[in-house]
């Protein structure tokens, strides 16, 4: 039974009778592959357009309506040597990218503006002083005016809305002093033109919004980015299901294809990606991923399949449910509404300082106009004297204090394998003194792998992965992954409940059950020794090897682990999993502090408990049972691998098999809010400085021009600096890492045990 | 200094120019792919394919 691979969903039929696919692409990185790709492509007939965007990852393709297959790409795209995955553009990631394209927009036309009305603004500054006759300053200033009125209502809308929605949800934010701000600049500035008067803010007023603009651009860049390779990585997670479109024909279509009532198949080795329950078809299911329980459970007809189910043995045919409420997705996800809304409650950085900010400052105007009027100036004067205050105070530098560290942080964490979901993670992240891990697929590596790989000869284990790609499951596929060969072995016989056979060099060759391949002797002593792994074993001829395949800690988990209790936060496990197993990963990591068959209430219950000691929690989970404690956490993180669920809900995504990324993201985001801090106080203190100048009357606009530019220039190169700092502490953790590589290969990797029930079949 | 009624129109002029060009840019989708377009540049040029028009 041969699936149809169905990519309808994902096609888009233009108008101009062309239709359109985004895939995303595995293993981009450079110049080459995006022209061997774009004319790889390019040379199948009626393709119009094929583009990649090496930014994204991804390559735009468009074609004549109905000429081709898309499913032609994607092999056309494997013969290249890239894996590819169909791409629907998540709503949010639109959202975002229109938002960036509006950003970009206001920031050119501000740009625009501030440069003109600037170059308008040098003659009559230099004129005051020598011999400028009054009509020409006047020209100067309405044509200012002209310029940076109508810049000012489009590019400074990011600012007036946002305002606009907090006052009418009756708080206030930074852009509330901000839009007062530019509003009155500009409106003094064309009351003083209209009176023939001296100074004009226009300058100042569009010079502000451009610097804003620019921090707001750069804040948004960072969170499109990681959206970007959020859904790159969910489409290379390939949600598919093979769903029966006839009696005994079969179609493999994208998840959002499915609806309830649908009958699917599921193969041995397959995740889920649907709840239901089984109608036809005996398997062993593994539900780690939901309970964190790593026992395999016997499923048959009527049993329950949740989405994140392995299947491990025989073939299922699947009912998908209608109604998910009452489900464990739908319990979890209860649970994971709740967590985030006691979350919310947080403040970020900016906007504590924003609280404390447009109130003082807008308290100093006034007494600034209040001390004029009493010490003899005129009314005018001194409403004049306390707009060039709030002018001068307008929080240029303090826009650009977090958005400019925040880029420069997160660029360096993208280089460590760190993604941010959300962009005030790093503030959170740095007061974080407990570390909270699951364990199955975070503290482990999310797949199996041999144990005794050093004791067989490299030609024989080569072989038996080739037999292995033949067949579906996992522990099969272990071997084959650890081989590294790509070349399965021609004519392969799957016997069911057995092993895979097949012939190589004149001889049968076999691999699965001890028994199946006589070796249970072999077996039994591997199995004496170490009674948790899942043993294979394989025959050539007469020679018999068995394998030992197990789950194993990440290469680097107990140097990260003992590298977070060094810095004074301490850690531990809490697990779904079965306590002899987690206690074993305890011991060998040193870890003290273990919990083992922990249920998703729990672990929240755990986490809220250690919330009440007022104990800033981390917590580090991948499955679908650990989503609820990753939103209830002060911060999250779920390596790559993790469900969907866990990944959308972390706010920090690490990729690869090395936990040191989750130590480095800590060391970066408190180098980060130290620099964060300091530009809060470079900010402050230029208004320390600028004020007085201001409540003086002596802020000039050319005064209010060279103290903003200079105070947000400064900014900007402090938060350089974290870029430095930050480049040596990844330099630091790597080559840590390397030496414990060189010290793991010494010792060999520290095995886990995994049930002894996980045999073969 | 008459002279200045023409050179400022004509000076906003030219940055209007270049307001209109980045504005245009943006729109073509100039900005979707910063990382590859660098690399466009130095990319060799495709040989030209004669395509049959059907």
């Amino acid at each position: 039974m041969q699936a149809r691979r169905d990519f309808s969903h994902y096609v888009r039929n233009l108008d101009s009778g062309l239709s359109h696919i985004d895939l995303a692409i595995e293993g981009v990185s450079c110049a080459g592959c995006m022209s061997k790709i774009e004319r790889g492509l390019s040379a199948l007939p009626d393709v119009t357009l094929a583009r990649v965007n090496l930014t994204d990852r991804r390559v735009a393709l468009e074609w004549k309506q109905g000429a081709l297959d898309p499913a032609r790409f994607i092999d056309r795209l494997a013969e290249l040597g890239y894996k590819a995955y169909p791409f629907e553009p998540v709503r949010a990631e639109a959202l975002e990218t229109e938002q960036a394209g509006f950003l970009l927009r206001c920031l050119g036309v501000a740009a625009f503006a501030a440069m003109n009305v600037m170059m308008l603004s040098v003659p009559v500054w230099s004129g005051n002083l020598t011999d400028m006759i009054p009509e020409q300053r006047d020209f100067f200033h309405w044509l200012s005016a002209l310029i940076a009125l109508p810049a000012a209502a489009y590019s400074g809308q990011p600012f007036f809305r946002s305002a606009f929605r907090a006052l009418r949800a009756r708080s206030t934010n930074m852009d509330v002093p901000i839009s007062i701000g530019i509003v009155l600049a500009l409106g003094m500035s064309v009351v003083e033109t209209i009176h023939h008067a001296e100074h004009a803010y226009f300058d100042a007023a569009l010079m502000l919004i451009t610097f804003l603009v620019a921090g707001r651009y750069l804040d948004q860049s960072m969170r499109r980015r990681t959206r970007a390779v959020a859904g790159n990585l969910a489409a290379l997670k390939a949600e598919t299901a093979t769903k029966f479109v006839g009696a005994d024909e079969i179609s493999e279509v994208p998840i959002a294809a499915v609806q309830a009532g649908d009958i699917v198949l599921l193969r041995p080795g397959e995740r889920s990606a649907v709840d239901g329950s089984v109608i036809e078809g005996q398997s062993k299911i593994d539900q780690s991923l939901i309970t964190g329980e790593t026992l395999p459970v016997k499923a048959g007809p009527g049993t329950a399949v949740y989405a994140g189910t392995l299947n491990l043995s025989g073939a299922l045919r699947v009912r998908v449910s209608a109604a998910s409420e009452g489900t464990l997705l739908a319990e979890i996800s209860r649970l994971l509404d709740n967590a985030v809304q006691a979350r919310s409650r947080y403040v970020q950085l900016a906007d504590r300082a924003a609280r404390l900010y447009a109130p003082v400052v807008h308290a100093a105007a006034f007494l600034t106009m209040l001390g004029w009027v009493a010490f003899g100036a005129s009314w005018h004067d001194a409403i004049i004297t306390a707009i060039a205050v709030l002018i001068i105070t307008c929080p240029c530098a303090l826009g650009l204090a977090i958005p400019a560290v925040q880029t420069v942080v997160s660029g360096a964490m993208f280089r460590t394998g760190v993604l941010l979901n959300s962009g005030d993670a790093i503030e959170r992240l740095a007061d974080v003194d407990r570390v909270v891990f699951d364990k199955t697929g975070t503290l482990t590596l999310p797949e199996l792998d041999v144990a005794n790989a050093a004791s067989i000869p490299p030609d024989v284990f080569e072989l038996a992965g080739r037999l292995a790609l033949a067949s579906h499951h996992p522990v099969a596929a272990a071997v084959a992954r650890a081989a590294k060969t790509k070349t399965p072995l021609a004519g392969v016989e799957e016997i069911a409940g057995q092993g895979v056979r097949g012939f190589a060099e004149g001889l049968e060759v076999r691999l699965g059950r001890p028994s199946f391949c006589g070796a249970d002797q072999l077996a039994n002593d591997i199995l004496y020794r170490d009674p948790e792994a899942s043993v294979v074993a394989f025959r050539h001829g007469t020679a018999c090897h068995v394998f030992a395949v197990r789950q194993r800690l990440r290469p680097d988990a107990a140097r990260a682990v003992a590298a977070l209790q060094r810095c004074g936060i301490g850690v531990e496990i809490l697990s779904g999993d079965r306590e002899p197993a987690v206690r074993h990963a305890a011991q060998s990591l040193g870890i003290h502090e273990w919990r083992a068959g922990v249920t998703p209430a729990d672990k929240i219950a755990r986490i809220d408990e250690l919330k009440r000691q007022d104990v800033k929690v981390m917590m580090v989970g991948d499955g679908m049972n650990d989503a609820p404690a990753l939103a209830a956490a002060h911060v999250s993180m779920s390596p790559v691998t993790a469900t969907h669920l866990s990944q959308a809900t972390a706010d920090l995504v690490f990729l690869g098999e090395h936990l040191t990324p989750v130590v480095a993201a800590i060391g970066f985001s408190r180098k980060a809010l130290r620099l964060m801090r300091q530009n809060l106080w470079l900010a402050a203190g230029y208004n320390l400085l600028a004020v007085p100048l201001a409540i003086a009357g002596l802020a000039t606009p050319l005064v209010a021009a060279a103290a903003m530019s200079g105070s947000s220039l400064l900014v900007i190169l402090n938060a350089l600096r974290a870029h430095r700092g930050a480049r040596a502490f990844s330099s630091e953790v790597e080559t840590g890492s390397r030496q414990e590589n060189a010290s793991n290969q010494k010792s060999g990797a520290v095995p886990v045990p995994i049930p002894s029930e996980r045999r073969w079949l | 200094m008459e002279v200045l009624v023409f050179l400022v129109p004509l000076a906003l002029l030219l940055g209007l120019f270049g307001l209109m060009g980045f504005l245009w840019s943006l729109k073509n989708g100039q900005y979707d792919d910063l990382e590859g377009a660098g690399w466009r540049a130095i990319a060799d040029d495709e040989p030209v394919q004669e395509r049959p028009v059907p």
